[in-house]
């Protein structure tokens, strides 16, 4: 059983790397965001470093939707959707799966890249390493969020947009808490570690519910 | 294995497509599913793959163990589950790995289906008849007693569909299942026919009677 998701998760880290792959690009996409605001927002320093672990949450969340799409609407075209639900384990595990290779392709590349790029937001030194412990905490939340939406619009054809409509208010609160955490650590009245237990939290109800709720919007498309 | 269909009735976007539907499989037998263009064929199908949820009837399998019917069987159809960008044999690989019950090695079983020159080649760079061949590899790949097959000959040449006929006997022999919808003759040397036919485009009378 363990070893139909570990070749699930390798099937899918490797279509990343290959042609029409989403591989590095929504890392690529992270950059661009968080390197534009410098050039809308001017050369302040002060006001960069105090929004930066925002911006590089925002360009996060929406990195995070790049190729999330075709999650599982690739699968469903092709016929591999079928494929996985005469494999002899619960659909549950293969929604963790993909979403764990889907995490391991965009969240977790963004989390190690977060110290970074938030040089171009002038973020110091402790900025910049709870910026990337809050995404490392909190973008597996994104990925699972996502994954119900991807589930929901697998049969759409260009549900792109309205898989983002669907899933950007669920991230809200995820948002809040990882923004909030980040700024804790430089600095407030809240300590650093109460919002990022929030955010801990918020990742493993979405890792819970969300596998249930894509694996049952997988299960009976019509 | 043993496979026997009670009554079956589908329903898609609130039209009745067939109803009534009844067979029963024993250990090699096969099944030739006909019928015109919308009957149906491919929905049958479905519904055997659990892709589809059946309006009515009863679908029961024995001498399986444990294993429900979605984890007995292969099914080749129009979609062919194969990723262009990875090669032949990582494909074949993955379904293997995916679904267990592991029998032949993934060049052997391309080898088997004329293939083996396309085991490192991505499954983009093959045309329309090989690819469908990659995709009846993973009969071979693992062991699995039941095979749905949708017009398993499209596309293929005639010596291909002459080794196909070969690998579903060989399959029979060993006492599998083979379900295949198909407008052509298959081979299948002693297969009970089940013939589609209902007025597909007829909404059902109940579902009206539900809106009223």
């Amino acid at each position: 059983m363990i070893r139909a998701v570990l070749a699930l998760i390798a099937r899918d880290l490797r279509l990343s790397g290959r042609v029409g792959g989403s591989g590095t690009l929504s890392l690529v996409f992270f950059l661009m965001i968080v390197a534009l605001v410098p050039f809308a927002l001017g050369p302040d320093l002060n006001l960069l470093s105090r929004i930066g672990p925002a911006i590089l949450w925002l360009a996060a969340v929406l990195a995070t939707l790049i190729g999330l799409d075709r999650l599982f609407q690739a699968d469903e075209e092709d016929g591999s959707l079928d494929l996985m639900t005469a494999a002899p384990v619960p659909l549950e595990l293969v929604v963790l799966g993909k979403v764990t290779a889907h995490w391991l392709t965009t969240g977790l590349p963004l989390a190690l890249a977060a110290p970074l790029f938030g040089l171009l937001v002038a973020l110091d030194g402790t900025a910049m390493s709870s910026t990337a412990l809050t995404l490392l905490a909190g973008t597996p939340a994104l990925s699972f969020i996502g994954a119900v939406g991807a589930a929901l619009t697998a049969s759409i054809r260009r549900g792109g947009l309205i898989l983002a409509v669907l899933v950007l208010p669920l991230m809200i609160p995820t948002l809040i808490f990882g923004v909030s955490a980040a700024q804790a650590a430089s600095g407030g009245t809240v300590p650093f570690l109460v919002p990022l237990a929030v955010l801990a939290a918020l990742t493993l109800i979405a890792a819970v519910v969300g596998t249930l709720a894509a694996a049952a919007a997988l299960r009976w498309p019509e | 294995m043993r496979l026997s269909v009670d009554n079956l009735a589908c329903r898609r976007s609130g039209r009745r497509i067939f109803a009534n539907l009844s067979f029963a499989l024993g250990p090699g037998d096969a099944l030739a599913v006909t019928g015109r263009n919308g009957a149906g064929k491919s929905s049958l199908l479905a519904i055997l793959t659990g892709r589809l949820r059946p309006d009515a009837g009863r679908i029961v399998i024995a001498d399986v163990g444990e294993a429900s019917l979605p984890e007995c069987l292969h099914a080749v159809g129009h979609r062919d589950g194969l990723k262009s960008s990875l090669t032949a044999g990582e494909n074949l690989l993955f379904a293997q790995r995916l679904l267990g019950a592991p029998r032949l090695s993934p060049g052997g079983a391309l080898e088997r289906l004329g293939l083996g020159h396309a085991h490192d080649l991505p499954v983009a760079y093959l045309s329309a008849g090989q690819r469908r061949r990659v995709a009846l590899a993973r009969l071979l790949v693992c062991a699995r007693p039941l095979w749905l097959l949708d017009e398993p000959t499209a596309a293929l040449d005639t010596a291909s569909q002459a080794v196909l006929a070969a690998l579903m006997a060989a399959h029979r022999a060993e006492g599998g299942l083979v379900i295949a919808a198909t407008h052509q003759a298959l081979g299948l040397a002693g297969a009970a026919e089940l013939r589609i036919e209902t007025a597909a485009a007829a909404p059902v009378a109940d579902v009206t009677e539900d809106w009223a």
